[in-house]
């Protein structure tokens, strides 16, 4: 594991202390923490070289250009892609959405369908679901097992169907649970279907190899693997989008421009209409750096030996359900549960007052909450900077708050 | 332990007026889809007072004990009265301070009833 004194240190939040005592973050599941080496990569730009990129010819615009592209060429070293196949969006929801847009407008017509799981992200829902809707088309779910496993049996059989697009998430961002990617995606592609897979929950945590996965998308944020909000990739195959109509338009993405027509920009700038959030995409590039500093193959490791100790003292507690695989290597670092008779809102509020934050709701996956028939649950979710003693005195506040609630 | 005064742990733990009621004049459901806090409110309404007060429902803690709190202020009280209540009186009986978050929870139950004794009056009008 990290030396975690050593590593806490270079994330500047981490030092607050909440009514006195140390913050712990265990929601990184919905945000990571940021980097000093992040920040002061933005704060270099704002301060020393502050300008638009891909339009100037002085000296600064340069500089941020430069700047701009090698975040660029790092986040596509990153996912073994090709820079040309790495387009800056806002996050992983933007990425779906183009995909849902640009891609689906054109491919999915009346009678076709698109195959999703019920264990999605409402990010990775409801495009597909707008999209069915706007052509006529139906929406297909493999459902997930009491296990919190998606159903392959259920998952062949949909295929069966030809459906045109197939998406899933690589980690479920509630039941931990990482999906079997790379079989799932050569199922897809044999079966014809174009592929994207969301990896907001992966990409941050373990090494991923989109030439390997051979999926044609892959969306992930910025914000969930220690940048900026405001900086998100979709890997696309380049062929994709060279075909693909923009989603977008306007300045930026077009070589020419007539009265009643245009044509557009070569790839990806073709889908970076109006002037990009710099700041932000130069900071993805330090959250790269600073990442590989790390090696994701030891990012991945810390983070198993986190979940299995959590694991280990949550199952300790009488009338707690925990959701998704008990099995740390199947898990990515994120738990959710639900101790009876102790609404996750409580509990929330009281694991505050002892300074730990943590996620009480429904994560923005409606479907596997009612799969599972809890309003809410409560998600504890782990990244570099977490450590045992963030664990214990996790369990310690815990233990206080189903005291103090339970009827 | 601020939030979680005895008082408010202790509607929480013993709510007032829990249940339905047979013949209800009235009664309104709903639920704040934030956490999954879900309350129904049963108002028996006698020439322009709300007498008797029911309510069941789950939810966390907040949200019961205010609408435990509500429902014993209620009863007694005239229609317009009732509806004039909001998020100071709610606050004050509660006797914590809530963030943004939290007030939805609080202030949920008074919607509810607010929402029962409008559709009263909707039907009156009939």
């Amino acid at each position: 594991m990290f030396e975690s004194l050593k590593l806490k240190a270079d994330f500047p939040t981490l030092k607050r202390q909440i009514r006195g005592k140390p913050l712990v973050y265990l929601d990184t599941a919905a945000t990571s923490q940021r980097p000093m080496q992040v920040i002061n990569a933005m704060l270099d730009y704002f301060n020393n070289y502050n300008a638009s990129v891909h339009r100037g010819i002085y000296t600064i615009s340069e500089e941020a250009t430069a700047s701009y592209e090698k975040a660029r060429e790092k986040i596509a070293k990153f996912i073994n892609a090709k820079p040309r196949e790495i387009v800056f969006v806002r996050n992983a929801t933007e990425a779906i959405n183009l995909v849902a847009y640009s891609y689906g407008n054109a491919n999915i017509n009346s009678g076709d369908s698109i195959l999703i799981t019920q264990m999605e992200h409402h990010s990775n829902l409801l495009p597909w679901q707008q999209l069915v809707k706007r052509k006529g088309a139906e929406l297909l779910y493999t459902m997930v097992t009491d296990e919190g496993l998606l159903k392959m049996g259920e998952f062949d059989e949909h295929l069966n169907r030809k459906p045109k697009i197939v998406a899933f998430t690589h980690a479920s961002n509630v039941l931990g649970t990482i999906n079997p990617v790379k079989e799932m995606v050569k199922k897809a592609n044999d079966a014809g279907a174009a592929v994207l897979v969301d990896g907001a929950q992966a990409a941050p945590h373990m090494k991923v190899d989109v030439k390997a996965l051979d999926c044609d998308f892959y969306a992930f944020s910025g914000h969930k693997m220690m940048g900026p909000t405001g900086a998100g990739v979709l890997y696309a195959k380049e062929g994709m989008l060279e075909r693909m109509e923009p989603f977008l338009v306007g300045g930026s993405m077009i070589r020419e421009v007539e009265l009643q027509s245009a044509k557009w920009a070569e790839i990806p700038q073709k889908f970076e209409a109006g002037t990009p959030d710099i700041a932000s995409a130069i900071g993805l590039g330090a959250a790269v750096d600073y990442l590989d500093g790390l090696g994701m193959g030891d990012v991945r490791e810390h983070e198993i030996a986190l979940t299995k100790y959590t694991l280990g003292k949550l199952s300790q507690f009488k009338d707690i359900r925990i959701f998704g695989p008990m099995d740390a290597e199947k898990k990515g670092g994120v738990i959710a549960f639900y101790i009876n008779g102790v609404h996750p809102h409580d509990a929330a509020a009281l694991l505050d007052e002892q300074g730990i934050a943590v996620r009480a709701g429904h994560h923005c996956a409606h479907p596997l909450m009612r799969k599972f028939d809890v309003p809410a649950t409560l998600r504890a979710s782990f990244y570099v900077y977490n450590d045992k003693q963030d664990i214990d005195r996790f369990i310690e506040a815990l233990k206080m708050a189903e005291m103090v609630l339970k009827k | 332990m601020d939030l979680y005064r005895e008082n408010v742990l202790d509607h929480y733990k013993n709510p007032r007026n829990y249940g339905s009621m047979g013949s209800p004049t009235v009664k309104f459901k709903d639920s704040n889809p934030y956490c999954g806090d879900e309350l129904e409110f049963s108002l028996k309404i006698e020439t322009g007072k709300i007498t008797d007060v029911k309510f069941h429902g789950t939810g966390c803690a907040i949200s019961q004990a205010s609408a435990s709190m509500l429902s014993e202020k209620l009863i007694g009280m005239i229609l317009a009265d009732a509806m004039k209540l909001g998020k100071e009186e709610m606050q004050k009986w509660l006797g914590v301070k809530l963030t943004p978050t939290r007030l939805k929870c609080a202030l949920l139950p008074l919607m509810i009833a607010k929402a029962a004794i409008a559709e009263f009056n909707e039907k009156k009008q009939k």
